[in-house]
């Protein structure tokens, strides 16, 4: 690093100062803290991660100020430990410069479903960043820090990367400790990173990555450097494109900006094949039975006893937690609660869950087939459409629901993905970034960045910060 | 798939999840449910015969580690958490007998 971490810091400083009024992307910001944590980088033996600044979701717990999910069940919540993965970055020498915004436990693709305000998008500030990590997103498009963690539960990394033009990914289900994020759908939760290279990103995820006693799904495995094919050529690789790429879900500015970066990758060298994955339209549906029917369990715990918001003037224990957890959760929140509480009541937990439970299946062995073959990653958009407007989808629930149409599959089957610019759309005068995603095999986090690598270097669209 | 979801269907699952819902809520919540609902009629449409439901994608069965007793946080700590706590104890609403409705 060329810069020392104390010059890092308050430079990330200044340009939070300077524009998160507006794009309201950090929650909270840690000036005294991180500039004392700077200065013992500084003092101290050079780590991998020496000063690089770096934001954590608010879903993500951190020993230094609140926790809180932006909601106002948890607005006054200080956790009392450090996320295992916050713990690997301070250690690796990064420093933690703010707690960003998302939508209320992690559940949007808008940032629109925070209690604190919503998250603007840096290009556009009357558009989205997506969600529902969308505070990190915007924070490092912006260039308030070097790099974020978010969570991915159905594309939470990835779709606010494409719409906010950084680099996003979601490692395979396993590669990173839970430990610390607060649970939505444990099966398909992971902790992703946020940056302006595929460098940067192949770094921080290796240093966050490994296994975790406190995490009994993190998974044995060691091999956590996925940075030595980034400087690979693109010929010889090999992407597969699914015909849903090209579901009429997609935009206009989308398509020509994703044929645009097909016709390059084929031009650079790069062997582009027609594949199938049947059942990759039906992920969305199985997503909205699985992931509901988890956080309807995991979202039991907040009773209004142990931690968090408490109704006032109760006169019994379930008067208690009613009251509660009405008074802090909000919509959003509440509609996903009693959707998933529906789907595995009696009488339709066959019909609804475990009927998914088996199409997920399906949606899993379309990819293995498809890597069976050769394939190195499966390639799509990111999302269907460049940033919509703040307010727009927010009326009907299904609409936002298939921003997740390319994303989810990852998460069903545990694989890990990776959204990385691959160009700009102009709408009304802006430009907006548009996202390309990829989707490899799992435990293949090193040849899915390298790929990623290729297409950063052909289309020339990272790296650069948004000022709009 | 089973029928659409009606007023007294959501009742029922705010009942079940603990959560109070107004009347004007309560039919706004009954028409995106059942948005979501009809959405995901689709997946009547695959093939699922002798499909094993997938749960959770790792293959790891019980992971164990030693059963070693620790302090995993000072009690002041967890006390410090509660909305209404005093000398090492949570206190809720009378839970047995007149008042208690749990």
């Amino acid at each position: 690093m060329s810069h020392s971490a104390v010059e890092s810091v308050q430079a990330s400083l200044d340009v939070i100062g300077a524009r998160n009024g507006e794009l309201n992307a950090f929650l909270q910001v840690f000036e005294a803290e991180a500039a004392a944590r700077a200065r013992n980088v500084d003092a101290g033996e050079t780590l991998p991660l020496a000063g690089m600044t770096v934001a954590i979701k608010d879903n993500i717990c951190t020993r230094a100020g609140r926790t809180t999910c932006a909601s106002r069940m948890l607005e006054h919540y200080e956790s009392p430990f450090d996320a295992t993965a916050v713990e690997r970055l301070e250690a690796a020498g990064a420093v933690i410069v703010g707690k960003t915004n998302l939508d209320e436990f992690a559940m949007g693709s808008s940032c629109e479903h925070s209690a604190f305000g919503p998250t603007r998008n840096p290009w556009d500030a009357s558009r989205v960043p997506g969600g529902s990590s969308g505070g990190s997103a915007a924070a490092v498009a912006a260039g308030m820090c070097d790099v974020a963690l978010g969570s991915d539960t159905g594309g939470s990394v990835r779709q606010p990367a494409g719409l906010c033009g950084v680099v996003g990914v979601k490692p395979t289900y396993g590669r990173v400790s839970r430990f610390g994020l607060v649970a939505f759908a444990s099966s398909l939760d992971q902790i992703g990173v946020f940056a302006r290279s595929c460098a940067d990103a192949a770094r921080v995820l290796g240093v966050i990555s490994g296994p975790d006693e406190r995490d009994a799904t993190s998974a044995q495995r060691d091999d956590t450097d996925f940075t030595g094919q980034l400087g690979r050529p693109p010929e010889g690789l090999t992407l597969g494109v699914p015909s849903f790429a090209r579901d009429e879900a997609v935009s206009a500015d989308t398509r020509d900006v994703f044929e645009a970066t097909c016709e390059a990758l084929r031009a650079a060298g790069v062997s582009l094949v027609d594949i199938e994955l049947p059942h990759a339209a039906h992920g969305v549906a199985a997503y909205y039975i699985v992931a509901p029917a988890e956080a309807s369990s995991n979202l039991a715990r907040y009773d209004g006893v142990r931690y968090g918001r408490r109704a006032e003037g109760v006169g019994s224990l379930d008067e208690l937690y009613t009251r509660s957890r009405s008074e802090g959760f909000g919509h959003e929140v509440q509609r996903r609660i009693m959707l998933g509480t529906h789907v595995l009541s009696s009488g339709y937990h066959d019909a609804y869950y475990v009927n998914a439970l088996r199409v997920r299946r399906r949606i899993k062995q379309d990819y293995d087939a498809v890597f069976a073959r050769g394939i190195d990653a499966v390639l799509t958009p990111t999302s269907p459409s460049p940033a919509f407007g703040i307010g727009e989808k927010l009326d009907d629930p299904m609409a936002l629901y298939v921003e997740d149409l390319f994303t989810v599959g990852a998460n069903l089957a545990g694989l890990p993905g990776v959204s990385v610019p691959a160009g700009f759309a102009s709408v009304n005068g802006r430009e907006l970034p548009v996202g390309a995603h990829l989707v490899g095999p799992a435990w293949g986090e090193a040849g899915l960045m390298g790929a990623a690598a290729v297409i950063e270097r052909i289309r020339g669209a990272t790296g650069r910060i948004a000022t709009a | 798939m089973p029928d659409e979801l009606s007023i007294e269907d959501v009742r029922k699952v705010a009942k079940l999840a603990r959560l109070a819902v107004s009347d004007a809520d309560a039919e706004r919540y009954r028409a995106e449910l059942a948005a979501v609902l009809g959405y995901v009629e689709r997946l009547g449409e695959v093939d699922v015969a002798g499909v094993e439901p997938m749960a959770h994608v790792a293959d790891s069965i019980n992971v164990l580690r030693d059963d070693e007793p620790r302090i995993a946080y000072d009690p002041a700590v967890v006390e410090k958490l509660a909305p209404d706590a005093e000398g090492g104890f949570i206190r809720v609403p009378r839970v047995l007998g007149e008042g208690g409705g749990a």
